[in-house]
């Protein structure tokens, strides 16, 4: 599976790049290879204020919709349209295109709570 | 009471395969191997296989068999000749759809019913209830594995496996030479057939037709087809408290056969009009896969029902979906809203299927 070694992970399958301040989150391989056909993906609101844990986006597939969750806690400042119009992107290039939202975050320091890649890796196995 | 889930005869091979298993009224089956979407293009495009070793098979024989079947089903069994078969309805005594089945004549005093996994034993009680001296009723649903072969070569994939035998015509029912069952059947709107051998033998069976060029299909791409062409699926799309002629499906119902359980509500909504009908709804933009249960709202705000199924549907890539609506509702045209999560998406009706297949070669 593959899990890039620069990205922090959730519990709840999504990943994390932090640049600075700002947070780009997405679902990682193995979340998409289980949802499979990503056929629709609901963003968030630009300006919306989310704590850690909230439902933010909604990932579909042919058969169920899963809820996106914020990894950490911010304010959404950009989404993908990219993902909106080509859902499947998420399926193709998960860490790439594939993107769903970013967060401008309260606390850096958090995003160094989450799973590394090799965790994840041990999450999943 | 606890019941343990069922394993299908043909779960080992669902396993080498990789398939994504699931519980599904009450047996754990494959909803999918690789993907729905690609598992669904392949029986509109080519050949898909699914097992259907869950649904259950009856046999009722005796002298009376065809007179006691006809007072309990909707259809007029009398019109079949030995090896035809024809899609039926069992109703409540308020005319409400226990189960919908496909009934074969397999002698002039034998009947092979094959029935909806989830209503075996249901099934089952209300016919051994009413039985007569005259009438046998055997349950082999255990005995027997299950599989629809489906899609426009699915006639070159059995022309493979069974290269001395003919395909029985449309809803036609036939035994091979070694004693499996062959049904021209199916749950998709393509071409194809359904297939029961005895459990021991599935798996051979299984790998024959693989080989032959069929693609393993899941439960997922089950729904997604069948949706596509508007069959209802039972606890979905049919229950107690619906008939038949509110699911749209009164062209089943032989009423001038004679009585039968169940007539007396339909022959009455049949001169009246129902005041719910089965309607079809079809998105007129882009929008989030629609689902059962789904609030189904009039163009002023008005929530008249919800869905009954609904799925994005991967041939025509938007959503679809069915819902019993008051009547006037149903007309087609109507425009509608879905509501997903809050937010509401225009429909309108549209006329059942949704999808028209290629006509078969």
């Amino acid at each position: 599976m593959n899990n890039p070694a620069d990205l922090r992970y959730a519990t709840s399958h999504e990943w994390v790049r932090l640049e600075g301040e700002i947070a780009t989150v997405g679902i990682s391989d193995h979340a998409q290879e289980e949802l499979t056909d990503v056929v629709f993906v609901e963003l968030p609101a630009v300006g919306r204020a989310v704590d850690a844990g909230d439902p933010t986006a909604v990932v579909e597939s042919v058969k169920a919709a899963s809820d996106i969750y914020a990894p950490i806690s911010g304010e959404v400042v950009e989404v993908n349209p990219e993902v909106e119009a080509d859902p499947s992107l998420v399926n193709t290039d998960p860490y790439g295109k594939g993107w769903i939202f970013k967060l401008k975050v309260k606390d850096a320091a958090h995003v160094s709570k989450l799973m590394d890649a090799a965790a994840y890796a041990a999450q999943i196995s | 009471m606890i019941s343990e889930i069922k394993s299908s005869p043909l779960e080992a091979a669902h396993v080498v395969l990789g398939a994504k298993l699931v519980p599904f009224a009450g047996w754990n089956m494959p909803v999918q191997y690789t993907s729905i979407i690609d598992e669904h293009t392949a029986v509109r495009t080519a050949c898909g296989i699914f097992d259907i070793s869950h649904m259950g098979q009856f046999i009722a024989s005796g002298p009376t068999a065809a007179a006691w079947l006809n007072g309990l089903l909707t259809n007029d069994i009398a019109k079949l000749g030995i090896g035809e078969g024809q899609y039926t309805l069992m109703l409540n005594e308020a005319g409400g759809v226990i189960d919908d089945l496909i009934a074969y004549r397999t002698g002039e005093t034998e009947f092979f019913l094959v029935v909806n996994a989830s209503m075996i034993d249901e099934d089952f009680a209300w016919m051994d209830a009413r039985k007569n001296a005259n009438v046998t009723l055997r349950n082999e649903s255990a005995q027997w594995a299950g599989m629809a072969i489906q899609g426009p070569t699915a006639v070159e994939v059995f022309a493979k496996v069974f290269p001395d035998e003919t395909l029985p015509p449309r809803n036609g029912i036939m035994t091979t030479a070694a004693g499996a069952v062959v049904c021209r059947t199916g749950y998709t709107g393509e071409d194809g057939f359904e297939f029961f051998s005895p459990a021991a033998e599935g798996i051979a069976w299984w790998d024959k037709f693989l080989a032959a060029g069929a693609k393993p299909c899941g439960l997922g791409a089950r729904d997604s087809l069948r949706l596509e062409m508007g069959y209802p699926l039972n606890g979905n799309d049919l229950s107690p408290e619906r008939t038949p002629v509110e699911a749209g499906l009164g062209f089943f119902c032989a009423l001038e056969k004679g009585d039968f359980i169940g007539r007396e509500t339909l022959a009455r909504q049949k001169t009246d009009g129902p005041a719910v009908k089965l309607t079809a709804l079809r998105y007129l933009d882009k929008g989030p896969p629609p689902r059962a249960h789904y609030p189904v709202v009039s163009a002023d705000g008005t929530v008249l029902g919800e869905l009954a199924s609904g799925v994005l549907s991967p041939s025509l890539m938007t959503g679809i979906g069915m819902a019993y609506l008051p009547a006037e509702f149903s007309k087609i045209g109507t425009p509608l809203q879905i509501e997903v999560r809050g937010r509401l998406f225009s429909a309108e009706v549209v006329k059942k299927p949704f999808y028209k297949p290629a006509p078969s070669a």
